[in-house]
């Protein structure tokens, strides 16, 4: 795997830091009491094949946060953004 | 006429494995073994329908069959038994785990390790040569001691060593390593190793031999659900209907639970491991080093079998990248430097089906009569005898079995996580 990092070109995987999923959205309550909504967005995932939305950091490069789009069934990487 | 009536009943009734049947085989040229379980033809109806012929599918339907009176039992495989994780795992047995949720469980499967062969016939090749956790400084040395002093508390045995101690022990570790230096070691001597694909074949002939269907290449498609109560499944071989159903599918089981609309706390990852050329014997234990991951065997073909850390982000390929294997390569020469020349034969990988407090999941689950049995992380191998045990009590009881009455799906909601590591919901660092 090599990501095209916006700002440095096509790099080598060791390069960045896988962080998290980044199709989970943060509710809007504060998350003083319990929701299933917390519940949803810290424990819950869809884990499905295919094409996922993913953050990525390029932490010994620019130190950009990246937005990759890739088939986690082939590793293809489909589309590298910024957020 | 007395040979000829043994001779043929042994023909025709499953077979018992004993140095006996080894000689007579050897007499008669190897020519009259027979496969070890039957390849059976799926039926419209079980009582029980087991997804995934794993280490776990097979352990929960021997342990159905033999303990509880169930009925009909089916294994529905994918592909192949064995293709999975259970034939592609380093073959690590312990229990030397640190929490209450999480020690009674993997003790109980220490203990059925300890009676395995002599339970189901089979030659799984259980070594209990002792595992030796390395620590390099103090904080861990104390967090390791901590972890050693749960183990005693549940009464089992667990020592920790000095560096004076482990020298004497292995006289080849880099003790004086700039960066990590070696100060000691937790040691659980009952821990091991067993043959992992031999496990699978175990399971299945003595599943087998009671009457369970091992159905392979039979792929779940879809499970069905009326009225929010399972009714069967769908499959490339047809539909089954079924009284019950467990899931045991680990790396695929967001993709399984998927299709009865569970949403599960669980991301798939990919681990590798490792296999160097067969060498004269040379490690007779399994060690680990504490200042990175990598954990490291010799197999009784001269193999060293060796791994690391899972590669970091989300895989349903069952490969890796380069980067894990340089790290993994790096943590053992920083170990022991005498590996360095030894060249790598083989390198593969598997999916991990990792939970977000880094422990498993056995339990019912909101559908009527489906129950999930998943989230083994890196470490199901260990946990398979008991994995199929309590999945067998929950399956035919409908209670959780005692040891693995923590292992809710519900704990994440409830915030009743068992993090051995303490690394949060953060998957890929568990
Ligand atoms: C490289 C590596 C090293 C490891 N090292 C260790 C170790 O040293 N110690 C340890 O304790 N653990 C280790 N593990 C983890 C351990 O192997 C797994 O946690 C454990 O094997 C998972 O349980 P299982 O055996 O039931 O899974 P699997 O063997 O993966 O079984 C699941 C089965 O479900 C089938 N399946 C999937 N989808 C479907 C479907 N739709 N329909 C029908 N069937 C389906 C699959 O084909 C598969 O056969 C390691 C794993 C890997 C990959
Ligand atoms: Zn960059």
């Amino acid at each position: 795997m090599r990501i095209a990092c916006p700002h440095c070109g096509p790099r080598g995987l060791d390069e960045f830091l896988y962080t998290q999923d980044a199709s989970v959205t943060r509710p809007k309550d504060g998350g003083a009491a319990p929701t299933p909504e917390w519940t949803d967005y810290v424990y819950l995932r869809e884990n499905a094949r295919g094409p996922r939305r993913e953050y990525w950091y390029h932490s010994a490069g620019c130190h950009a946060w990246l937005v990759l789009t890739r088939d986690v069934s082939t590793h293809e990487i489909l589309s590298v953004e910024l957020p | 006429m007395c040979i000829t009536l043994i001779a043929s009943q042994e023909f025709f009734a499953p077979m018992r494995y004993s140095a006996f049947s080894v000689i007579t085989q050897a007499l008669r040229g190897h020519t009259g073994w027979k496969p070890a379980w039957r390849k059976a033809e799926p039926a419209p109806h079980y009582d029980v329908v087991i997804i995934g012929g794993g280490g776990g599918g097979l352990a929960t339907a021997y342990y159905l069959a033999r303990h509880h009176n169930v009925g009909r039992i089916a294994v529905l495989e994918k592909g192949w038994l064995g293709n999975g994780s259970i034939g592609r795992n380093t073959t690590i047995i312990r229990s030397n785990y640190g929490l209450p949720g999480n020690i009674p469980f993997y003790e109980l499967s220490m203990k059925l390790w300890e009676g395995l062969e002599q339970d189901i016939n089979y030659n799984a090749m259980v070594s209990q040569r002792g595992i030796f956790n390395i620590y390099h400084n103090d904080a861990q040395r104390d967090s390791y001691a901590r972890r050693g002093n749960a183990m005693r508390l549940h009464g089992m045995e667990a020592e920790l060593l000095d560096r004076a101690q482990l020298r004497k022990e292995f006289a080849y570790l880099d003790y004086e390593n700039a960066r990590f230096p070696i100060q000691g070691a937790l040691v659980q001597r009952r821990a091991g190793t067993a043959r992992h694909d031999a496990v699978a074949w175990g399971y299945a002939r003595a599943a087998d031999k009671l009457g369970v269907d091992i159905i392979e290449n039979c792929e779940v498609t879809g499970i069905d659900i009326e009225n929010g109560i399972v009714k069967g499944v769908q499959t490339t071989r047809g539909a089954i209907t079924a009284g019950k159903v467990g899931i045991a599918v680990a790396g695929a089981s967001s993709l399984v639970g998927a299709m009865a609309g569970l949403r599960l706390p669980i991301e798939s990852h990919a681990l590798q491991a490792f296999v160097s050329e067969g060498l004269k014997p040379l490690l007779d234990n399994v060690i680990t080093f504490g200042a990175g991951h990598f954990y490291i065997s010799q197999s009784d073909k001269g193999g060293l079998v060796f791994g690391g850390d899972i590669d970091g982000y989300n895989s349903y390929a069952a490969r890796g990248n380069l980067p894990t294997v340089e790290d993994v390569c790096e943590g053992g020469i920083a170990l022991m430097p005498m590996i360095g020349r030894a060249r790598l034969l083989r390198s593969w990988g598997g999916i991990m089906d990792m939970t977000m407090d880094g422990s498993p999941i056995i339990d019912k689950t909101p559908v009527g009569n489906l129950f999930f049995n998943g989230g083994w992380c890196y470490g199901g191998f260990k946990a398979t005898p008991a994995s199929g045990f309590c999945f067998a009590h929950l399956l035919a009881r409908e209670e959780p079995h005692p040891v693995a009455a923590a292992y809710r799906l519900d704990r994440f909601a409830e915030g009743k996580l068992i993090d051995e590591k303490g690394a949060g919901a953060q998957p890929n660092l568990h």
